[in-house]
């Protein structure tokens, strides 16, 4: 191995542009990318899907595929050019001085073999260890990960893991030869925030622990914040802003980096008050892309004639730590100066109780074992939920995966009935109604948004004959051309062009098809609309004209929206009312002011504290939940959140263990399902403080 | 008398003999080339070279099929002088009204060439009807087996593993003979398959035009009309017009193809039903308060072509082999049809002297077979690339 | 583990119960049983005489009833006639009727005669399923480790030149069913006439016309390479396309996993990476497809049997059904049926074993 001098870059990337290669014609996915990462170093890549970041990583992995060719520039690691290296010495390289962690912690683990052989067979090829020392090494690098009981994790298949799990295993196998850098692309995306928060904790520490120098992708400018220390962001193929972490969150240079930080909901923001600014347009195709900045189209200080010319180079930026922009413009931009386009709107008036569950519970009885037989388990999916939503207002269900919030949409659509309690839609109780017995003008007036929008939509019908459907079957209009009417008016309604009527699903981007999909649940008037993770599969830029879109309507409509989330930063902004969830438990309801303030119950302030917040003048308490949720088919005893909570100590008498807590009124409405003392809660210190100025 | 053809005439002769499916294949080709953008998957297809392969020699012998009566030299039933498996080239007797055997004849004296382009009529006809038949039955009970679940699924899914336990061949011994047609089960089989393109027809429209009750009476109603008008035909023999009717032999055949092949087509729709199923697409309907018909019919059924299309391809292939394998055991349409199976079957006992007559047709069947799995391939390739 | 063999166990027995009963069913029909009282009495029977003889013969009850006689759950039907000789079912020819059994069907290993290899069904059909497990033996021989390796060897690099190659192999020989390739293989290597052997034979290469047998009827005796090789052929061939398709479409479909490109970018070598890591999740599927080859293969044993007169259980089933012996006929299709549904099983279980997601802790 040739020398190398730790006060060089670890990685450098220089000019490089990576294609891919279809029939009909050359893709180039990144162009002109430069990047240095020093030794220890921690660099996050950031940008919106397709942006080019993964492609990016991979190709310091040198593994693009076989339509993926690297066309120009260099990547330099410890000084070698990895561009030009053979197999042979490439496979050196990978896993032991470069080593990735993935998205999807369950598909990159062989589901056929046991994680000890996994991790063992790391330091087996590129050490040529012996067996049994490398499975030793394997014990000790999981117990390093924080991983509980290492032996029995050693001898275990990976579908044995929860996710969290699996993601400590895929992060001790990248360390098993301590490389020298460290690539994660989008690690945490997969998992529950709580998780999440655990992770990252245990990435920076280990950075830090081992000098590992990281590359990070991921489109989470929060995340960024939270890990590293320098970072570049990507739009459409290309870096148009590199530097230190503060200086680019404070001292944006590029209109692109401006316009991603006003489209996020940070503290402070308000639907009403301040809303988002959504970027205009959409992302340009690979293939389309404008002459001159990529960012062109869509950018607030467009001038024609200059922007557009010719390529633009990465400008340095004088006086700041290796900061530079790839605008023209940067310098003339008045980057102090407050949106423009910022129009606060009224705020909707709250009218008479719409919605109304009493004592809702629903159970369901599973058969475990997977050839059947042996004894009928109970999931307790939802236990005791009461609450009411009013017309016009937003009342967010906050919890992460297996908190019970789809199983209540469910059963409030009418797809399951409940096991018990009561369901009142205008004084009318459809608890046991199933869907088909609803009458049409009930089964209109509660309608859903889907999470997914490459699934939400029938990918073999076109938009304007699934909106029409809905419309045929809502009743809606007396013939055939006034149902076509009233399509084109849904879809301006949703501010899509009415030629979209005629396309295919396929042909629209995620954005676009999550519109059709809340234009058609608007399409039979619907009073009530749940909207299950409407944004969360959506690109930061489009979430908010999505969120928006959904409170234009709601304002016209006087709709009542329960918007499913576990977003608390969407939640935060457009919400009036919050219910947090945890194991099929409400442990937390109040106007959204009570719950982001203190007393909280303990669950919400550690999901509340595991948020990563992309603002330099917040300070966030940390608070790392120990663990992973339980599982819903065997809850713990007493209080769901006892195996999890920091604040279980102060309950005098294992009460936690043996009790349910009762719900504790508070002051102005505010529950809260916890056995703490009211002098504790009082004492508790809110989780997100502006730092001192 | 002319003399004995050597091999590169009687290539010569065939490809002359063959000018009209040349004919067709090129504007085939030509067309879709040209509007291949415009064709969606079928277009697509042309972007395989796997693809165009299987689609040229499948759409070579539904022309053959198509033209038969112009590309066949000899009407195929009829003998040809006295002389035993003429050799290929062999001259025809005089008087004949070609004056060559191209391929040969067999121990009839009857022309192999004519044959396999008339037996080509026979297969391509069957093998697409029956496929046909086996995928409506399976859908109309794979929709429900998979979308609903429960005892409705345990009892389906047992009724059609039954029908797979059963040896095929073994299924064709016992339903394919000339004895059960006394007892009318092939009736009461066809009473029962044959009833379900009716049933699925019905269902899509009632599905689709539920909420509007005029047009939805008129459409099913036709339908209706028009289904039972052939079911009566086809099943039972009974049309009043005469129009719709198969031969008991015919039918028998149909009918043991069908009742093998729909099992498997039951599988497949279940299995994707299944995975369809929890999209929310479905859910949206659902919650839309559309009746399962319509969810299964329009919002599954649609998004599951892509695999089920494929199929369709590899099955027309699979049951092309079913029917040989009939008329390889006697058990096909007549002893007399010109069909590939039952000439392979007559050719065999001769094989290892005069091999013509059996490879002929053998070698007929394995390139329609072929063309239908590389289509199918070109297919799935395509399909996939979106 | 148990419960699930046990539960798997009686629905094969429910599934065989009623397979049994259908073949029973078809096979007595009533123009089938008219067939065998003419071809047992006399061709010139009268339809009042033939009832008569059907009656005497036990074939006058129910079918059900019937059925349970076979099966050995319902007593054997008994006959006295004018004469006062009792005949029976279960009353062997010649013995004392007082001493017979009431009770004798399949289940107390009565399978019946057949009437045309004159002999018990279970003797036969035992000596002729050991002569099929000769040749099942060489087809599994020839056919599995071929169609894996072609399958893993296409599977692993998608799209190259071998892949093609052998893709375009495999599905040739999926197109070609036995009764093609019998009769290609026949006419090339098997005629004096025409394909190899008067070439081979002109050049003095073999002494013999044909280079390899065109029957296997002498390899009942004695199995050799050359008798035994066409029939082994025509019946692996079809196999080794559709299993080694199979396998591809499993190995493409691992290959693309993440967790390869998770081994690939550990360092491990292309080599190890399919054996260690891509070998055995994409044996999972194939495996199955194996095991459900058995129902299948009987075809091919039927029809190469049949072709190249190799008297096995296949030209055996084809032999009862060709000449209405019910007895015989019935016991092949038990035994088919058994045979298919102990793979069924054995895949079951195979399944749970390869696949650690789903072996139960």
């Amino acid at each position: 191995m040739t020398t190398w001098d730790p006060s060089q870059p670890i990685l450098e990337i220089e000019n490089l542009s990576i294609s891919f290669f279809t029939r009909l014609r050359e893709i180039p996915a990144v162009m002109d990318f430069s990047a240095k990462v020093m030794a220890g170093e921690a660099m996050g890549l950031v940008g919106e899907s397709g942006c080019g970041k993964s492609t990016v990583a991979l190709a310091v992995m040198r593994d693009l595929g076989k339509n993926g060719k690297i066309v120009a520039g260099k990547i330099k690691f410890k000084g070698r050019d990895l561009v030009t290296m053979d197999d042979e010495e490439l496979r050196h390289i990978r896993g032991s001085e470069i080593a990735m962690i993935y998205q999807e912690p369950m598909a990159s683990l062989n589901p056929a073999m046991k994680i000890g052989a996994q991790l063992a067979e790391v330091p087996m090829i590129h050490q040529a260890m012996p067996k049994d020392q490398a499975w030793a090494l394997a014990r000790q690098i999981v117990a390093d990960v924080r991983l509980p009981d290492p032996d029995r994790i050693l001898n275990a298949y990976p579908h044995q893991l929860s996710g969290g799990q699996q993601q400590r295993i895929v992060i001790a196998m990248a360390l098993m030869s301590k490389p020298a850098l460290l690539i994660l692309d989008e690690p945490t995306t997969a998992l529950d925030v709580t998780v999440e928060a655990g992770i990252v904790d245990l990435v920076k520490d280990l950075g830090h622990k081992y000098g590992t120098s990281m590359l990070f992708i991921s489109h989470n400018l929060g995340l960024i914040m939270d890990v590293c220390d320098r970072l570049c962001v990507m739009y459409s193929g290309e870096a148009v802003e590199t530097g230190n972490v503060t200086e680019v969150f404070d001292m944006m240079r590029h209109p692109y980096t401006q316009a991603l930080f006003r489209s996020i909901p940070l503290p402070g923001a308000d639907k009403n008050s301040r809303p988002l600014i959504s970027i205009p347009g959409n992302f340009p195709l690979p293939h389309e892309r404008p002459n001159g900045c990529n960012f062109g189209p869509r950018c607030d200080y467009f001038e024609a004639g200059r922007c557009n010319a010719g390529d633009i180079a990465m400008d340095p930026i004088p006086g700041g730590d290796r900061h530079a922009s790839r605008c023209l413009k940067w310098a003339e931009i008045d980057w102090m100066a407050p949106p423009a386009a910022r129009v606060s709107k009224p705020k909707s008036p709250i009218g008479k109780v719409v919605l109304k569950m009493e004592e809702l519970k629903k159970y369901y009885a599973l058969s475990s074992g997977a050839f059947g037989g042996g004894a009928k388990k109970v999931v307790k999916a939802n236990e005791t939920l009461s609450f009411e939503a009013r017309e016009g207002e937003t009342l967010a269900i906050v919890g992460e995966s297996g908190c019970g919030k789809s199983t209540f949409a469910k059963v409030l659509m009418g797809l399951e009935t409940a096991t018990s309690g009561s369901i009142m839609l205008f004084d009318e109780n459809i608890q046991s109604t199933p869907i088909q017995k609803r009458n049409v003008d009930t089964v209109s007036s509660v309608q859903m948004v889907f999470q997914n929008p490459f699934d939400t939509l029938n990918p073999s019908m076109s938009v304007g004959r699934q909106i029409v459907r809905a419309l045929e079957v809502f009743r809606q209009g007396k013939s055939d051309a006034e149902r076509e009417a009233r399509m084109l008016e849904l879809l301006d309604l949703v501010k899509l062009p009415r030629a979209f009527a005629e396309r295919m699903p396929r042909q629209l981007s995620g954005g676009q098809k999550q519109r059709v999909g809340i234009a058609r649940a608007f399409a039979g008037g619907a009073k009530v609309v749940v909207a299950d993770e409407p944004v969360s599969a959506l690109d930061v830029s489009v979430q908010a004209a999505v969120t928006d879109l959904l409170m234009d309507i709601q304002r016209e409509n006087k709709t009542t929206l329960l918007f499913i989330s576990h977003d608390l930063s969407i939640v935060r902004y457009l919400s009036d009312r919050v219910l947090v969830m945890y194991l099929g438990h409400v442990v937390e309801t109040g106007t959204t002011d009570q719950v982001f303030q203190p007393p909280y119950h303990p669950y919400t302030e550690a999901l509340l504290s595991a948020v990563p917040i992309a603002d330099t003048k917040v300070v966030r308490k940390r608070i790392v939940l120990e663990g992973d949720i339980p599982s819903a088919v065997n809850p713990p005893p007493g209080c769901p959140f006892q195996t999890r909570c920091r604040w279980k100590s102060q309950v005098p008498g294992g009460l936690c263990d043996r009790e349910m807590p009762p719900m504790r009124m508070l002051e102005g409405g505010h529950q809260i399902k916890c056995h703490l003392g009211a002098e504790v809660l009082a004492g508790m210190e809110p989780v997100i403080k502006a730092a001192a100025e | 008398m002319p003399d004995m053809l050597s091999w590169p005439m009687i290539i010569g002769l065939m490809v002359k003999q063959f000018w009209p499916v040349w004919a067709a294949l090129v504007v085939t080709f030509v067309v879709s080339i040209r509007f291949k953008r415009r064709l969606g998957l079928y277009g697509k297809l042309f972007d395989s070279p796997v693809g165009m392969v299987g689609f040229a020699i499948v759409m070579f012998w539904v022309f053959t099929a198509v033209f038969a009566p112009m590309i066949q030299t000899l009407p195929p039933l009829d003998q040809f002088g006295s002389a035993k498996n003429p050799l290929p080239g062999a001259p025809t007797p005089d008087g004949s009204p070609y004056p060559f055997f191209l391929l040969g004849g067999d121990h009839l004296a009857r022309d192999v060439f004519s044959r396999m382009v008339a037996g080509a009529r026979q297969v391509l006809i069957i093998a697409p009807a029956a496929t046909t038949f086996a995928f409506l039955v399976g859908i109309t009970l794979g929709l429900p087996a998979g979308y609903f679940g429960g005892k409705l699924d345990t009892g389906l899914s047992f009724l059609a593993n039954l029908v797979l336990a059963f040896p095929v061949i073994l299924l064709f011994y016992l339903l394919v003979t000339p004895e059960i047609r006394n007892t009318g089960i092939p009736i009461y089989l066809a009473a029962v398959l044959f009833i379900f393109p009716v049933i699925f027809c019905v269902v899509l429209l009632n599905g689709r035009y539920r909420t509007n009750p005029p047009r939805r009476n008129l459409y099913v109603g036709v339908t209706l009309v028009f289904g039972l008008w052939a079911y009566s035909g086809l099943a039972f023999n009974m049309d009043p017009l005469g129009v719709w009717g198969m031969e008991p032999n015919l039918l028998n055949v149909f009918v043991s193809v069908v009742f093998v092949n729909a099992p498997t087509v039951f599988r497949i729709v279940r299995g994707i039903v299944m995975d369809i199923k929890s999209r929310d697409y479905v859910a949206a309907g659902q919650t839309r308060g559309e009746t399962p018909s319509y969810i299964m019919m329009w919002e599954i059924l649609p998004n599951a072509r892509g695999p089920l299309i494929v199929d369709f391809c590899l099955r027309i292939g699979y049951t092309t082999i079913l029917l040989g394998t009939l008329g390889f055991f006697g058990l096909g349409v007549s002893p007399e049809s010109p069909d590939w199976g039952s000439t392979i079957n007559a050719g065999r006992k001769i094989l290892s002297m005069v091999p013509h007559p059996a490879v002929v047709p053998a070698l007929a069947l394995m390139s329609l077979v072929l063309g239908l799995n590389l289509l199918a391939d070109g297919l799935r390739e395509e399909s996939l690339k979106d | 583990m148990l419960i699930f063999v046990l539960r798997r166990l009686g629905v094969m027995a429910l599934t065989a119960l009623v397979l049994t009963f259908v073949v029973f069913y078809l096979t007595n029909l009533q123009p089938n049983l008219e067939k065998l009282a003419r071809s047992e009495g006399s061709v010139r029977m009268t339809e009042e005489s033939v009832k008569v003889w059907l009656a005497e013969n036990g074939f006058a009850k129910p079918v059900v009833y019937r059925y349970g006689e076979w099966l050995g759950v319902v007593p054997g039907w008994t006959h006295t006639d004018e004469k006062g000789t009792t005949r029976g079912r279960c009353i062997p020819q010649g013995s004392d009727p007082a001493e017979a059994a009431t009770y004798c069907g399949v289940l107390q290993g009565n399978w019946g005669f057949s009437t045309v290899f004159k002999n018990p069904v279970l003797d036969e059909v035992a000596g002729k399923l050991g002569a099929t497990g000769w040749l099942m033996m060489w087809v599994m021989i020839v056919m599995v480790p071929t169609s894996l390796i072609i399958g893993i060897i296409a599977g692993m690099r998608e799209g190259s030149r071998t892949d093609r190659v052998l893709s375009t192999f495999s599905i040739a020989s999926t197109a070609t069913p036995e009764y093609v390739s019998g009769v290609i293989l026949v006419a090339l290597l098997a005629s004096p006439m025409t394909g190899l052997s008067p070439l081979l034979n002109e050049w003095g290469v073999i002494g013999s016309k044909t280079l390899f047998q065109g029957s296997a009827t002498s390899a009942m005796d004695d199995i050799t390479f050359w008798n035994f090789f066409l029939p082994v052929m025509t019946i692996a061939l079809y196999g080794i396309g559709y299993i080694a398709r199979m396998t591809r479409a499993s190995m493409t479909e691992v290959m693309t996993q993440q967790y390869i490109r998770t081994a690939r970018l550990k360092g491990v070598r292309f080599r190890d990476v399919v054996i260690r890591h891509a070998l055995r999740n994409a044996l999972i599927a194939p495996f199955t497809v194996i095991m459900l080859q058995f129902p299948w293969l009987l075809n091919g044993v039927v029809v190469a049997e049949s072709l190249f007169n190799y008297k096995g259980f296949g030209w055996t089933l084809v032999t009862a059904a060709g000449n209405n012996d019910i007895d015989m006929l019935l016991g092949c299709s038990v035994v088919a049926v058994i045979v298919v549904l102990v793979t069924q099983l054995i895949s079951d279980i195979g399944y749970v074993f390869l696949n650690p997601r789903i072996r139960l802790s």
